[in-house]
């Protein structure tokens, strides 16, 4: 197949953001992303996004980004597969390039929370779980989160702040991102302290929603032009598996099966193993949900996940560094923006551009996003091509 | 107003009437006409006998719009005895201490309410502790 490598990059900050708009947003980080691709022109547009029309009342948000930053005429579509929407954008934009169908794609993620305040953020978030038989019930993503916190505390011993590593190593890498939602570094005693959302997950086991847009530009790498002025990278793998969608219907609800198979399947088809990973943007919009990725992504064994974040091991300088900029939970968690960010930001890292945060000579990045509780996993594998 | 929505699932919400698969006997909820287990068709319907214990539980303080009335409340995985997990809120829990195991029974309780004071009542499935 078709090399395919990220030319263009472009992010805005993450945060609430009350004088910008759903289409402003995209369309910032869709005008940074082709500047930094020395102005490659994109024949396709793909768009990340879970909510626009429960949140801002607006649907067909591929064509609206697409004719807002000036594109009109060209293929504009949006994905939407709950918190893996930018992450199955970049999958698309991916495919159509390594196709053959287009030369450049432009793969835009975009959520705009503060359109809407209060209950109806979660009953929005809500209408991601299976609405029938979890969401009129009264359970939200975070309540799922919580099910599965309480289980994996009964079935493994977490003690009660057993999670906190990974809270307190997403807030310390955010304090180096200058795009973070939070920029500074939290203590365990705040994490221990910090009120509760859906006992056993308080407040900080919590990713904050928030607004934000990321977008990347794809080509083949023979279309880079003459002078790319960046390390190139290459995306190696794309892989997408789907689960049951209500976390009932598992017959084990504490193994991430969708996230484990689409981390096999990305790491074959890049022809790497787990040792050759320099970095894993893991899915940390719960804390639970980093444990159980490490584990489902096989670098660490069923139960053992949150010793890797005690232990120090996912951060910086750990063995897998994870959420080196600040991931979801410090970042934050702009829903369908959500896998393209991380895509951006693995190619930061990458290319050599991750500042303070910077791993030394990153050559492979796993990035994972999931839709729900992995009832959707789409991992990619970025890799240096030079 | 959803009416028909709710209409339609009436046989689960009231009497947790899911399938049974005529090919492997495996016990489905909630129906899918689809066995998850043989990937056979399972259309035979299956009353549940409402009894089974708490696999995990949490109560919920940030409540979603239609629940913000009713917040905190526990929702929970229900592990049924013929196999299946349910999500259910428990409820009439008194000072009783939730735990995992606990044993606990279906009882039809009110949901929610669909939009304003004039809109229809959702009646379902709620779980609690079992009557010694």
């Amino acid at each position: 197949m078709t090399e395919v490598v990220i030319a263009g990059i472009g992010q805005t900050r993450v945060g609430e953001f009350w004088d910008l708009s759903l289409r402003s947003l995209g369309v910032r980080a869709i005008r940074a992303a082709i500047k930094d691709s020395g102005g490659l022109q994109p024949q396709a547009l793909y768009a990340g996004n879970m909510l626009a029309a429960n949140l801002s009342r607006q649907a067909h948000v591929g064509t609206l980004l697409a004719d807002f930053s000036g594109l009109a005429g060209i293929e504009a579509e949006a994905l939407e597969a709950a918190g893996a929407s930018g992450a199955a954008a970049l999958r698309q934009g991916y495919l159509a390039v390594a196709s053959g169908l287009v030369d450049v794609a432009l793969v835009v993620g975009v959520e705009k929370y503060t359109d809407l305040i209060g209950p109806g953020v979660e009953a929005a978030l809500a209408t991601t779980t299976d609405s029938d038989f979890e969401a009129i019930h009264g359970l939200t993503p975070a309540a799922q989160a919580a099910l599965l916190m309480r289980r994996y505390q009964h079935e493994f011993g977490l003690p009660a702040d057993g999670l906190a590593g990974f809270v307190l190593t997403a807030h310390a890498n955010g304090a180096g991102n200058p795009n973070a939602m939070y920029r500074k570094a939290i203590t365990l005693e705040a994490y221990q302290k910090a009120e509760m959302v859906s006992d056993p997950l308080n407040l900080f086991d919590l990713a904050p929603n928030a607004d934000g847009a990321a977008a990347l530009i794809l080509t083949r790498r023979d279309r880079l032009p003459r002078d790319f002025p960046h390390p190139v990278v290459q995306v190696a793998a794309s892989a997408s598996v789907s689960d049951t969608l209500g976390l009932h219907n598992r017959p084990e609800p504490l193994w991430f099966a969708a996230a484990q198979a689409s981390v096999e399947q990305a790491l074959k088809k890049a022809g790497l193993s787990r040792e050759q990973i320099d970095l894993f943007e893991y899915y940390d919009a719960y804390s639970i949900y980093a444990a159980l990725s490490l584990e489902a992504a096989g670098f660490a064994a069923r139960g053992q996940g949150w010793k890797l974040a005690a232990e120090g091991e996912s951060g910086l300088q750990g063995k897998i560094p994870c959420a080196t900029m600040g991931g979801l939970k410090a970042r934050g968690n702009p829903g369908g923006a959500t896998g393209v960010y991380q895509a951006v930001e693995a190619t930061l890292q990458l290319r050599g551009q991750a500042g303070a945060n910077q791993i030394p000579d990153a050559r492979c990045a796993l990035i994972q996003a999931l839709g729900g509780p992995a009832s959707t996993a789409v991992t990619h594998v970025l890799k240096r091509a030079d | 107003m959803e009416i028909p929505r709710h209409w339609r699932l009436k046989q689960q919400r009231y009497g947790l009437v899911g399938e049974v698969c005529p090919h492997c006997q495996v016990k489905v909820f909630p129906p899918r006409d689809v066995c998850p287990n043989c990937g056979g068709e399972a259309r035979t319907p299956y009353t549940f006998s409402g009894r089974g214990e708490v696999y995990s539980y949490t109560t919920i303080y940030e409540a979603p719009a239609g629940f913000e009335d009713k917040a905190p409340y526990t929702v929970a995985l229900v592990k049924l005895e013929e196999g299946p997990l349910v999500t259910a809120q428990l409820t009439d829990l008194g000072d009783k201490p939730v735990e995992i195991g606990m044993p606990v029974e279906m009882v039809t309780r009110r949901l929610r309410q669909d939009g304003d004071d004039r809109s229809i009542l959702i009646y379902g499935y709620k779980f609690r502790p079992v009557m010694n």
